[in-house]
């Protein structure tokens, strides 16, 4: 066990590509956690899917020793946080695990929504900060007006800002020193009864879950029973450890160290982010503040392309959820698209993150309907339901009221886009809060419904601004909203996945807008065929796919009626993915595209 | 059952007569819109030819049995680049091989330049009675655009010179061209009608994948009629051609009344035919599973290797697979209602021993002729004019109801016929 002054915890606040993976790995090397040989770029980002898109997913965890320049060895423990706004909490958990943060922006670009967010998660969390400039070797690097920017925007003093590249190591021995000198070292009591914040957990196939740790007072040790105060579930903890980053088994984790345990917990559901850990036969009197669970916000289908993949589709979300119990299914039915999931997510990102970790890791074409958050609808005989399904929407003449969630976002955006990014927000029903300007760079803070975020909002924010623009958010309350649900129907028959719930005020255009681009994509046949959007009985968009005119091969002789019954085979396999819509059939990939168009 | 003549009918016509294909592949150049099995080669071994088609002739009629021939039909390629001996070498050993209908249609497809119009006498002479000229076009600037190795005004003269010496002559014309209006359609076909023939094959062109054609039009270099377009002109098409007495037999096929092409229509009402030359294929109930099922055949497409199998086995056949009743089904289907009557009861009956309506669900079936895209009556099952020209979606659909369940086996037929005979 460490002496308490001897310890360090800290985390890493950055925008994506800022450079906190690679100063990460710059740390850990710099401290001989890894041989040069086990050393891969960006060591503490772990999957595919993080690597690509250079973020964050789960938070992880390394634990460095560093020989200070006044002679003493330090432990410290860097916590990497998620780096998305989609992990909120998960990353106000981190932050309480540490006493100081690292707040690295990158000389060229500037603070960004996202690192504006995640500083004042810091600050609420009483951080030391040390601001560090990365990058400073490139010839775009504008460190004296990157600086001034801390100190105006986030009110952050930056004049002893570090100056380094994590690239090429320059300047990370002076933020080593700047960690143990102005980084706070961790408090608690060894004699006190055990008090542990569950950081994290995730599943691993041979150990089972590995709950990290965060210890505040007591000792956590092996053959301890332990109690999650939340959950009330007790375990007995098998084998505790460090991770350099590799696992590493300790005896013990006394105050302010920060580790792991293995304690035979089945699944990764069974352990809640931010619960407080305690001893089952000492408990500590109180639990750690600010214990949230996290809830699902944005819900879509999920429906295998191909319905024989229903079962590993269902395989696949559970071997998912093993390891992410922030996402959750359930059984789905639809006519149009058939067997599926209606799949729960912590944000858009999340979805799409669970989405593609479908189809590459585990081999899946989905579609996926439209994103769909969770309404209030206040029932005529008072009841109130949670609605996150647009085909579960009851009966207009039962609603007296709907309420839809509001977010609080904050976009950073250079002033030549502002204009766009303004009238982005009012067309998507925004009401601004609050508009300044930091040099040449204008940071705008906007009330939004979030289903006017999930329906591509991000998409055309950076599509506008050249992907210049950047955002955070975070819920905000609930609101009345004269919102309708608008159906889609193909010659008078509802398809439930084109469904959606929208404001009143949009009904129509989006109506319109789903009708044309069924017509492009449906094919001509036989039947002419009519395409409608309606709110309850009322039609208020219409269109027509006309009948065919002419399908006919001009030459059919003896040796193309082999081909030609090929090629009507393939069409009798293509039925399988036709859903009939009275005398029309309809091929399931019109619908598909469809939907990929609103993505 | 439904039809009380059904049971006088159903035994198989074991003499059923046949039609015997002969595929020549070569051609002087390959048109830029064809995806036949052409090839341009050097120089043609024509001995060597002759011999290896009528080797696999020879082992094509051992395995079949002696059956009648209603029709002979020379295709390709270009078979009027064929030496007259060559056609007459075939025909002599088909004669001694098969036994020919009286007034069996012998057809050879030529090219309509002033080379091969010489060389109809001697065509004439090997058997030959009805030539189909590939015309394509009356005009250079098409002719040009098509690919094709004749003028307008030598196309003519060809079709005059094929007239005095064949009772039956028709030829091909592509139309549905770039840039084609109806009125310019119309004029080519009053042309064309204007040389007095009594058959005509008018093919809309179609970009087929795997053609000179298929890369230009990708590239946007030119453009066909859109559906709308290419609708109006296949409407048009059958209005000119009726009023001037050649309506149309088939989706593209138009004659005065008996002058249709019987090759074509043993195709089309999927009776037995006979494959031989390279990629040629087959459909034949043999000796040995008459009455059970058609035996699917082809040959090797590639000319060399066919002419070596031929050389070393005596044929070239790539397939030789029966065909199972569900296919058989679809592919009748496909074939017959190109034609404008249709199949016959009698047909559908002697195919499948049963009548047409059982053979597709009646939930399929009902929509096609509410719709008004089939008919169906005392005659037979066909497509109605507006099926016809939707032809492709209508059979689709109708395939897809298919019930071949319904199908009564050729042995279990004759068991029915000699009990309902006894009785």
């Amino acid at each position: 066990m460490t002496d308490l002054s001897h310890i360090r915890n800290f985390a890493i606040i950055a925008h994506i590509d800022h450079g906190k993976s690679t100063l990460a790995d710059r740390l850990i090397q710099m401290c001989g956690g890894l041989t040069e040989r086990e050393m891969k770029e960006q060591v503490l980002d772990s999957m595919d899917i993080e690597r690509e898109r250079g973020i964050t997913i789960k938070a992880q965890t390394v634990r460095l020793l560093y020989d200070a320049k006044d002679g003493t060895r330090y432990t410290l423990n860097l916590i990497d946080t998620p780096g998305h706004v989609d992990f909120a909490y998960e990353v106000s958990r981190s932050l309480a695990a540490c006493e100081g943060s690292i707040l690295v922006v990158d000389a060229s670009q500037g603070v960004e929504a996202q690192t504006l967010a995640n500083v004042y998660k810091a600050i609420e969390a009483d951080h030391e900060i040390i601001p560090v400039l990365n990058k400073v070797d490139l010839p775009a690097a504008e460190s004296d007006r990157v600086r001034q920017q801390i100190e105006d925007v986030i009110g952050l003093d930056a004049s002893n800002a570090v100056e380094i590249s994590a690239k090429t190591g320059f300047g990370v021995d002076v933020l080593l020193e700047a960690i143990i000198e102005r980084l706070p070292p961790p408090i608690g009591d060894r004699e006190a009864p055990l008090k542990a914040m569950l950081v994290d957990s995730w599943y691993d196939t041979y150990l089972g879950v590995t709950c990290l740790m965060r210890v505040h007072d007591g000792v956590l040790k092996k053959g301890q029973k332990i109690k999650m105060m939340q959950t009330g579930a007790t375990h007995l903890v098998e084998r505790v450890g460090v991770l350099t980053p590799k696992g590493l088994a300790v005896d013990s984790l006394g105050p302010g160290e920060v580790g792991f345990i293995n304690a035979s917990i089945k699944t990764v559901a069974d352990t809640q982010v931010g619960d407080t850990i305690t001893e089952e036969k000492r408990p500590t009197a109180t639990a750690l503040p600010g214990f949230n669970p996290s809830v699902p916000v944005v819900f879509c289908g999920m429906f295998p392309v191909d319905a024989a993949d229903f079962e590993d589709l269902r395989e696949s979300l559970e071997r998912l959820r093993l390891n992410d119990a922030s996402f959750q299914f359930e059984a789905e039915t639809s006519a149009a698209l058939g067997f599926g999931f209606r799949c729960g997510f912590l944000g858009l990102l999340h979805l799409e993150i669970i989405q593609e970790r479908l189809e590459r890791e585990f081999d899946l074409e989905l579609i996926t309907t439209a994103p769909s958050v969770i309404y209030k609808v206040h029932l005529t005989n008072g009841e109130t339901i949670e609605l996150h399904n647009p085909a579960d929407m009851p009966d207009v003449v039962r609603i007296r009221s709907i309420e839809e969630p509001w977010i609080k976002a904050t976009i950073f955006v250079p002033d030549d886009f502002l204009g766009a990014i303004l009238s982005l927000c009012t067309e998507r029903r925004g009401e601004q809060i609050d508009l300044t300007y930091a040099g040449n760079r204008a940071m705008v803070v906007y009330r939004l419904p979030l289903n006017e975020v999930v329906f591509d909002f991000y998409d055309r924010l950076k599509s506008i601004s050249r992907g210049y623009a950047s955002f955070d958010y975070q819920i905000d309350d609930y609101q009345e909203s004269d919102l309708v649900k608008l159906s889609i129907l193909v010659n008078q028959e509802p398809v439930d996945a084109l469904s959606m719930i929208v404001h009143k005020g949009q009904a129509e255009s989006r109506g319109r807008v789903m009708c044309g681009k069924l017509k492009d994509l449906i094919p001509r046949q036989l039947f002419k065929i009519a395409i409608q959007a309606a709110i309850g009985g009322k039609v208020i968009a219409r269109e027509t796919v006309s009948a065919l005119r002419k399908d006919v091969t001009a030459k059919c002789y003896g040796g193309d009626i082999s081909r030609k019954k090929k090629l009507l085979e393939k069409q009798k396999e293509g039925k399988k993915k036709m859903r009939q819509f009275g005398q029309v059939e309809i091929p399931q990939s019109a619908f598909i595209a469809a939907l990929k168009m609103d993505a | 059952m439904a039809h009380p003549a059904a049971n006088s009918q159903i035994s198989v016509d074991r003499d059923e007569p046949i039609g015997l294909y002969v595929h020549w592949p070569f051609c002087k150049a390959k048109c830029p819109y064809c995806d036949f099995n052409s090839h341009v080669v050097e120089a043609v071994d024509h001995p060597r030819w002759c011999a290896a088609l009528v080797r696999e002739l020879q082992t094509m009629a051992a395995r079949i049995g002696p059956r009648r021939v209603a029709s002979v039909f020379f295709g390709g390629g270009t078979p009027s680049l064929m030496e007259p001996d060559t056609v007459d070498a075939i025909l002599s050993d088909a004669r001694r091989l098969f036994r020919f209908n009286n007034g069996c249609e012998i057809t050879l497809e030529a090219n309509p330049t002033s080379v091969e119009a010489k060389k109809l006498d001697g065509f004439r002479d090997a058997g030959i009675t009805r030539v189909s000229l590939g015309v394509q076009a009356l005009s250079d600037d098409v002719l040009r655009f098509l690919g094709r190795e004749h003028t307008a005004a030598e196309a003519l003269a060809a079709v005059r010179v094929a007239r005095n010496r064949f009772e039956n002559v028709s030829f091909d014309l592509i139309y549905a061209r770039p840039d084609q209006s109806i009125t310019a359609w119309r004029e080519e076909l009053v042309r064309a009608l204007d040389l007095g023939l009594d058959h005509l094959s008018l093919y809309q062109l179609t970009i087929e994948p795997t053609t000179p054609f298929h890369a230009r039009h990708a590239r946007g270099e030119f453009t066909i009629p859109d559906e709308e377009a290419g609708a109006a002109l296949f409407e048009a098409t059958q209005e000119i051609m009726a009023s001037a007495g050649l309506p149309a037999y088939e989706i593209s096929n138009h004659a005065r009344p008996g002058a249709a092409c019987q090759h074509n229509l043993i195709y089309w009402s999927y009776q037995d035919y006979l494959g031989i030359g390279p990629g040629a294929h087959g459909r034949i109930t043999n000796q040995h599973t008459r009455g059970l099922a058609k035996i699917a055949t082809r040959t090797h497409r590639a000319p060399s290797i066919w002419l070596d199998r031929v050389e070393a086995h005596g044929h070239a056949l790539v397939d030789d697979l029966p065909i199972p009743a569900e296919d058989a089904l679809i592919e009748a289907t496909l074939v017959g209602l190109r034609l404008i009557d249709g199949l016959p009861r009698t047909r559908w009956r002697a195919l499948f021993g049963v009548e047409p309506e059982v053979l597709f669900a009646p939930d399929t079936l009902a929509p096609l002729i509410e719709g008004g895209f089939l008919e169906v009556d005392s005659v037979g099952l066909r497509a109605t004019a507006a099926g016809r020209q939707r032809l492709d979606a209508v059979t689709a659909r109708l395939i897809q109801g298919a019930c071949p369940q319904a199908i009564v086996p050729a042995p279990d037929r004759a068991m029915v016929n000699s009990t309902a005979a006894r009785s």
